[in-house]
């Protein structure tokens, strides 16, 4: 059970995060339309989460629920990929504050998408039934994500100077996170193991394409990686995701057992 | 079919949608089910996106309209088959259509992800629901729900919802 258990909670926790980051543009998009497009990608995101933390509280039993999942663990006790809890802007020093970039916002949603509609496209064939379902469904919502942020990485690379700079720059600083895709973490081997899982190294060849196809077309160039490896999916994360956590468990922390 | 099973057939016939209430669960391909288990009947809906808000709705939906009905029957969520906007009626998407949202095309068959992504040969029109024209344009791949994208008419310059393909 452990092994499910533990890779379940690192899919659940990558869609939940980033479904609370990206969450943050409702009332804020840079235009209506994606302001729309924004928080409905959130809305499959959290939605895929809950069908995860569902499977993962009924394998565990006792009073483990979604909520407590979602709304009661510690900042290491998630198992998301660092890539996912960053905000919407590069890198800052000191006490600088930066507003939302939208193109960071973007590249993220594209990196991360391309790698999920390979992922559950392989994940349908898992040994778990109940996620090869979860599979199949997040795979037909994944598809549509991919093709948002990959048309919106095509307009701002290939489009003004300015959105082009950013576009590049948000790339720069977010593509170095990707590696930890392709580093196995334990609960991913126990997974790949049983059955349960997929080997995402398999998938690479498939990513390389799509990524390398789209930077193309957006005239952006792919940044050389190398040096340190996150590990969120192992619980070691950014200062971030403590700030994105205490703002989205605050209320059910503040009044638990609350109905509504 | 034995009569319970009947019985809430019909109950649940014209039983509709919250989000969209012209046309009905079944209608929809939500509506998957009614079978006797060991213990009793049993409803079975399937939801549509992940993350629809409606689906609550449409459970409390179903228990109160078999309640109203006087039959006892328990509601189950089955994830598999996943649901796909090819199980819609045809009526529905007639229903659709009049009510102003252009119905969904069907999915392409053994689309995989590489392919999906790959810029389609011959890009699908999705006809205007007001006047019929084929001159029409996407504004974006995500409109009033995630099940819906925004288009415009450039005949009639009217906006519109696509059910999209899922």
């Amino acid at each position: 059970m452990k092994p499910a258990t533990d890779y379940l909670l690192h899919l659940a926790d990558n869609a939940l995060v980033l479904g609370q980051r990206n969450a943050e543009w409702c009332g804020h998009g840079p235009i209506l339309e994606e302001d729309i497009a924004l928080s409905n990608v959130s809305l499959d995101l959290i939605g895929q989460a809950r069908l995860l933390y569902q499977l993962v509280a009924s394998l565990k039993g006792g009073n483990c629920t979604e909520d407590r999942l979602a709304y009661f663990r510690e900042t290491h006790e998630f198992r998301n990929y660092t890539l996912l809890e960053l905000p919407h802007h590069g890198p800052l020093s000191g006490y600088a504050q930066s507003s939302m970039d939208y193109a960071t916002t973007i590249v993220r949603n594209f990196l991360y998408s391309a790698l999920m509609a390979l992922l559950w496209e392989a994940l349908e064939k898992s040994a778990n039934a109940d996620l090869a379902a979860i599979a199949a469904k997040s795979l037909k919502e994944v598809r549509y994500h991919l093709r948002h942020s990959r048309d919106w990485l095509v307009r701002l690379g290939d489009g003004t100077a300015e959105s082009h700079a950013r576009t590049q720059a948000a790339l720069d600083h977010l593509f170095p996170y990707t590696q930890e895709f392709w580093a196995q973490s334990p609960a991913e081997a126990a997974a790949i193991s049983a059955g349960i899982g997929v080997d995402v190294t398999t998938l690479k060849a498939d990513w390389n394409a799509i990524v390398d196809a789209a930077l193309g077309e957006a005239t952006l160039v792919r940044p050389e990686v190398g040096g340190y490896v996150t590990e969120g999916k192992k619980g070691i994360h950014s200062e971030h995701l403590g700030f994105l956590l205490a703002e989205m468990q605050s209320l059910a922390r503040a009044h638990p057992n609350a109905q509504w | 079919m034995n009569a319970s099973v009947a019985a809430a057939w019909a109950a649940l016939e014209t039983l509709a949608d919250p989000e969209i209430p012209v046309v009905s669960l079944r209608d929809l391909g939500i509506l998957r089910d009614v079978r006797e288990a060991a213990d009793g009947l049993e409803v079975v809906i399937t939801p549509t996106y992940s993350g629809c808000p409606a689906m609550g709705q449409i459970e409390d939906d179903v228990r109160a309209t078999l309640a109203n009905a006087g039959i006892a029957a328990r509601v189950v969520t089955q994830l598999a088959p996943a649901w796909t906007t090819d199980w819609m009626t045809e009526e529905g998407k007639e229903k659709l259509r009049a009510y102003g949202i252009a119905p969904p095309h069907r999915t392409p068959a053994g689309s995989n992800v590489v392919r999906f992504i790959a810029k389609p040969a011959q890009v699908e029109t999705v006809p205007c629901p007001h006047c019929g024209s084929a001159h029409t344009v996407e504004s974006s791949h995500f409109g009033s729900t995630a099940c819906k994208a925004l288009y415009k008419c450039l005949d009639c310059q009217e906006p519109f919802d696509y059910f999209k393909p899922y």
